[in-house]
């Protein structure tokens, strides 16, 4: 996951400013997430502990000052770094050390190698878990019941993301999702014969409150137009829709696995094509 | 040309190295557990591990079935998940013949309960329902959860208390003659929907008092409910469960609650409760695995408790407990404590839980099941300590198992789907999926754990002859033919009673104590034996339940190892008096009558 960044406006109102400049900052994401972390951990002990996270956080920033340090010549900054490890920390589950180090290395290091024209097309924290939950089901599981089933929770994190996401100019992705996801669920209802409140009980759980508003929206991996983003936000639910109606657990998860990348590279192509065609004008043009 | 630096060429293949690494990992661990493997043989067993079981229920002539509840038809498409409980053993030596024998409990209405007399000839009779004791899952009355003993009447006959989802009963032991149903008299509740409880003497008057912990609340009749509003309201946080009740023995066969006034006030959903001095005080602590959260440890001090389940860091990380042993795992006069939780690959692994004491003041555990290899275990329910192969070190027998139906479906996607939902509609049994004829962490492997004493456990059930898949719910061990080897009983939920008969290598010796008290209570339930041998020391309690849904014999055994030297064995009687048996012999039982 990256943080979803906006730009800052100056503004008359100086107290306004400084507010909008805490939300618009790209600190902003970090500390939500952190919040989230703490809150969860302080009231529902959802960790056991904090060395499992803070591990993932220590591997994911090491490896991206590291990769950073040799592929780009410069020291990156640790935001994007420090989100994917507290959000593997939080959504792996493991009784192991080992695939908590794994999956942020993995996380980070896909940056790097899963690479097209300069950008990296899997959300790294999505690959990275995906990645685990593929290869290392007898070892790892996601994130599921341990939360508080609690509203208050919920609406906490569902008011203060919704805030910086809309400060970000990503609410739109956000809200796609979760009007298809709903729309959506009452349709498998129908299919299936469950009751609608199980079809919908997932959104209200904790791994998706970590989805919608840090992966979904991740800036460096979805595609640039709004009308775009609105598109790809309903293909994940709808991928994921039918994953769910093959019993797949981490449908949404696996669904952003496959969706996000196919996204990118059919925005590549196009700006290829808009660029060949550009530049078949301007030869045109200039032809006398 | 694109020309690709070395730099990338290196990374590329470290990141497909970690990719790789988590099928590497698992193929190293198949090929040690193909190491450690399977052999059916039992000669091979006996000389790798010490020990060899052998389930001989039918030659016992014991053929008993467990009937699963059948709750209100409301509850008709999550039936098998609600109805998942009821399946017991206790072990009671009801007539004093010094054989020990086995009590189980069914649960369908108008199902029967059963008794089984041991013949001392290898086979077992049913007298239950010539005791009165068989008949009591009546329309109406609720059926068995699980039947605790304890001589509350101090007149040396074993009496019984029936845990229930309804009417808790208890009954007299009429001296080994026949049951009276005191209940009515006693002073118990109407209706408590239980699956736990246990014999203890809190405050140490010499009479036994019985701790009962609530599951579902007791306002709730599961034949008869008036919405389905039932279940829990998180699976990790909830405190909308049965209440619980400490029912202090006044000694006229009568019974008081004083739950609140001795600290204890809780709405957790209990499964398991034991309890033992953990602190060394002289008074019984007790600790209560809840499932769908935290467990609590209730610290007695001199008669009146306080919750320091946080403080001692077992009541932190909410899990789905499900059993409560203790066991003096180290051999350092401490004891250590067992949980059983959730663990299935991919989807939830919330690994049991060790919680071992740790050095310093004050007492504070650390869960170290994953350090010693006693994490995983499936879908766990009842686990006991007892020194199995007779080594000197105390092993694990776990049962586990949720439901076993179909082979091809699981309703794992369900469960997880509603589980982590909010609360408003996970606590309506309504809003869940149809179970549908579909598994939930069904025909799983039993684990039986092998202590090397070097702080490592082994499992072995597979090798050792432990290999049904039934859905185990509780065990008792038990030194079922009073020769020197702890027995496994083992309940399954709507499966046959398992009788693991076991053959423990020779040469390892051990030692039994049979205690019985004057003073303090007859049973002698929460007394404490320290056996000193070879420079080490190893603590036992005597107790009035424990794992899940289950109670040991109440006769202690030791496995002491070769060429054991005993040095002595030190009795903390509940009185307060200490008795000290100096160099007692090896391969004997010893019945120790407390001073007066």
């Amino acid at each position: 996951m990256n943080p979803p960044t906006g730009t800052l406006q100056p503004t008359a109102q100086p107290r306004l400013a400084r507010w909008k400049a805490v939300l618009d900052s790209r600190f902003m994401p970090p500390v939500l997430i952190t919040l989230i972390l703490l809150v969860g951990n302080a009231s529902f002990g959802i960790l056991e502990g904090y060395q499992k996270t803070l591990l993932a956080i220590a591997t994911s920033i090491a490896a991206e000052l590291l990769l950073g340090r040799v592929f780009l010549r410069k020291w990156p900054h640790p935001a994007s770094a420090y989100i994917s490890g507290i959000s593997v920390g939080i959504l792996l589950r493991s009784p192991a050390y080992w695939p908590y180090a794994l999956c942020a290395a993995l996380s980070i290091t896909s940056k790097y190698v899963l690479r097209m024209r300069g950008r990296h097309i899997w959300n790294p924290s999505n690959f990275g878990i995906c990645a685990l939950l593929f290869l290392a089901s007898a070892s790892v599981a996601g994130l599921s019941i341990q939360w508080g089933n609690n509203f208050a929770a919920v609406v906490v994190i569902w008011v203060l993301g919704s805030l910086i996401l809309w400060r970000a100019r990503r609410f739109h992705i956000t809200a796609v999702y979760v009007i298809s996801f709903l729309l959506l669920g009452l349709l498998r209802a129908h299919i299936t014969g469950d009751p609608w409140q199980s079809e919908i009980s997932p959104i209200t759980g904790p791994m998706y409150q970590l989805f919608i508003f840090f992966m979904i929206t991740d800036p460096k991996t979805t595609v640039r137009s709004r009308s775009g983003q609105c598109v790809v936000a309903f293909v994940v639910a709808f991928v994921e829709f039918l994953m769910r109606l093959d019993q797949s657990i981490y449908a949404p998860l696996y669904a952003l696995f496959w969706v996000g990348p196919a996204a990118m590279l059919i925005e590549m192509w196009m700006d290829s094509r808009r660029a060949h065609s550009v530049g078949t004008l301007s030869v045109q043009a200039a032809r006398p | 040309m694109m020309r690709i630096s070395p730099a990338r060429i290196i990374v590329s293949i470290v990141f497909v190295g970690m990719l790789a690494t988590p099928a590497i990992l698992r193929r190293l661990s198949v090929q040690r557990d193909q190491f450690t493997g399977v052999h059916p043989d039992c000669q091979a067993a006996l000389a790798r591990y010490g020990l060899c079981f052998k389930e001989v229920s039918k030659q016992a002539g014991i053929d008993f079935v467990h009937e699963a509840p059948v709750l209100d038809a409301k509850l008709n498409s999550i039936m098998p998940e609600v109805a998942s409980m009821g399946a017991s053993v206790s072990i009671v030596d009801y007539n004093r013949d010094g054989w020990p024998d086995i009590y189980v409990t069914n649960s369908r209405t108008g199902s029967m309960n059963h008794l089984y007399r041991n013949n001392h000839d290898g086979t077992f009779t049913d007298v239950a329902p010539e005791l009165g004791i068989a008949d009591v899952n009546k329309a109406g009355t609720g059926v068995s959860m699980g039947a605790v003993w304890g001589d509350y009447d101090n007149d040396g006959y074993e009496d019984l208390y029936l845990v229930k989802w309804g009417k808790p009963q208890l009954f007299h032991n009429d001296q080994g003659h026949g049951f009276t149903d005191v209940t009515g008299t006693a002073g118990l509740p109407p209706w408590i929907n239980a699956n736990t409880a246990v014999w203890l003497d809190y405050d140490g008057d010499g009479k036994l008092d019985l701790f009962v912990g609530g599951y579902y609340p007791e306002d709730v009749n599961l034949w008869h409910l008036e919405n389905t509003r039932m279940m829990p309201d998180s699976f990790e946080y909830a405190k909308n469960g049965g209440r619980k009740y400490l029912f202090h023995n006044l000694g006229n066969g009568r019974f008081e609650e004083v739950s609140a006034k001795a600290g204890i006030d809780s709405r957790r959903w209990a499964l398991a409760s034991a309890a033992a001095d953990l602190r060394g005080t002289g008074y019984p602590d007790l600790f209560v695995a809840n499932d769908y959260g935290v467990a609590e440890l209730y610290l007695n001090d001199h008669g009146h408790f306080h919750e320091a389940g946080e403080e001692t860091g077992v009541g932190f990380a909410p899990k789905s407990g499900m059993n409560a042993a203790f066991g003096d795992i180290f051999n350092q006069g401490k004891y250590s404590i067992y949980v059983s939780n959730i663990s299935e690959e991919g989807v939830l692994i919330q690994g049991n839980n060790l919680w071992v004491p740790q050095e310093g003041s004050g007492l504070h555990y650390r869960n170290m099941a994953r350090d010693l290899g006693v994490e995983l275990g499936g879908w766990s329910f009842g686990a006991q300590f007892g020194d199995l192969n007779n080594d000197g070190n105390l092993d694990i027998f776990l049962e586990n198992g949720y439901i076993s139906a179909s082979k091809t479906r699981s309703y794992w996607y369900d469960f997880s789907k509603v589980a982590g939902g909010n609360s408003s509609i996970i606590s309506d049994a309504s809003h869940w999926p149809a179970f549908d004829g579909r598994s939930l962490s069904g025909y799983q492997q039993k684990k039986v754990w092998i202590n090397d004493g070097a702080g490592r456990f082994e499992d072995v059930a597979q090798a050792t002859g432990v290999t049904d898949r039934y859905d185990g719910r509780a065990v008792a061990l038990v030194d079922l033919w009073n020769t020197g080897a702890l027995d496994a009983v083992v309940a399954n939920q709507a499966g046959p009673l398992l009788i693991y008969k076991n053959a423990v290598a020779s040469g390892n010796e051990w030692i039994e104590f049979g205690l019985e008290g004057t003073k303090s209570n007859r049973s002698a339930i929460g007394a404490q034996v320290t056996l000193y041998w070879n420079g080490q020391q190893q603590v036992q309690s005597v107790m009035g339940g424990g794992g899940f849904a289950s109670q040991n014999d109440r006769r202690l055994h030791f496995g002491l190892g070769k060429n054991p030297r005993i040095e002595k064995a030190v009795i903390r009687w509940p009185s307060g008096t200490v008795q000290t048996l100096r160099t007692p012999s090896a391969d004997r039982l010893y019945v120790v009558k407390e001073p007066q």
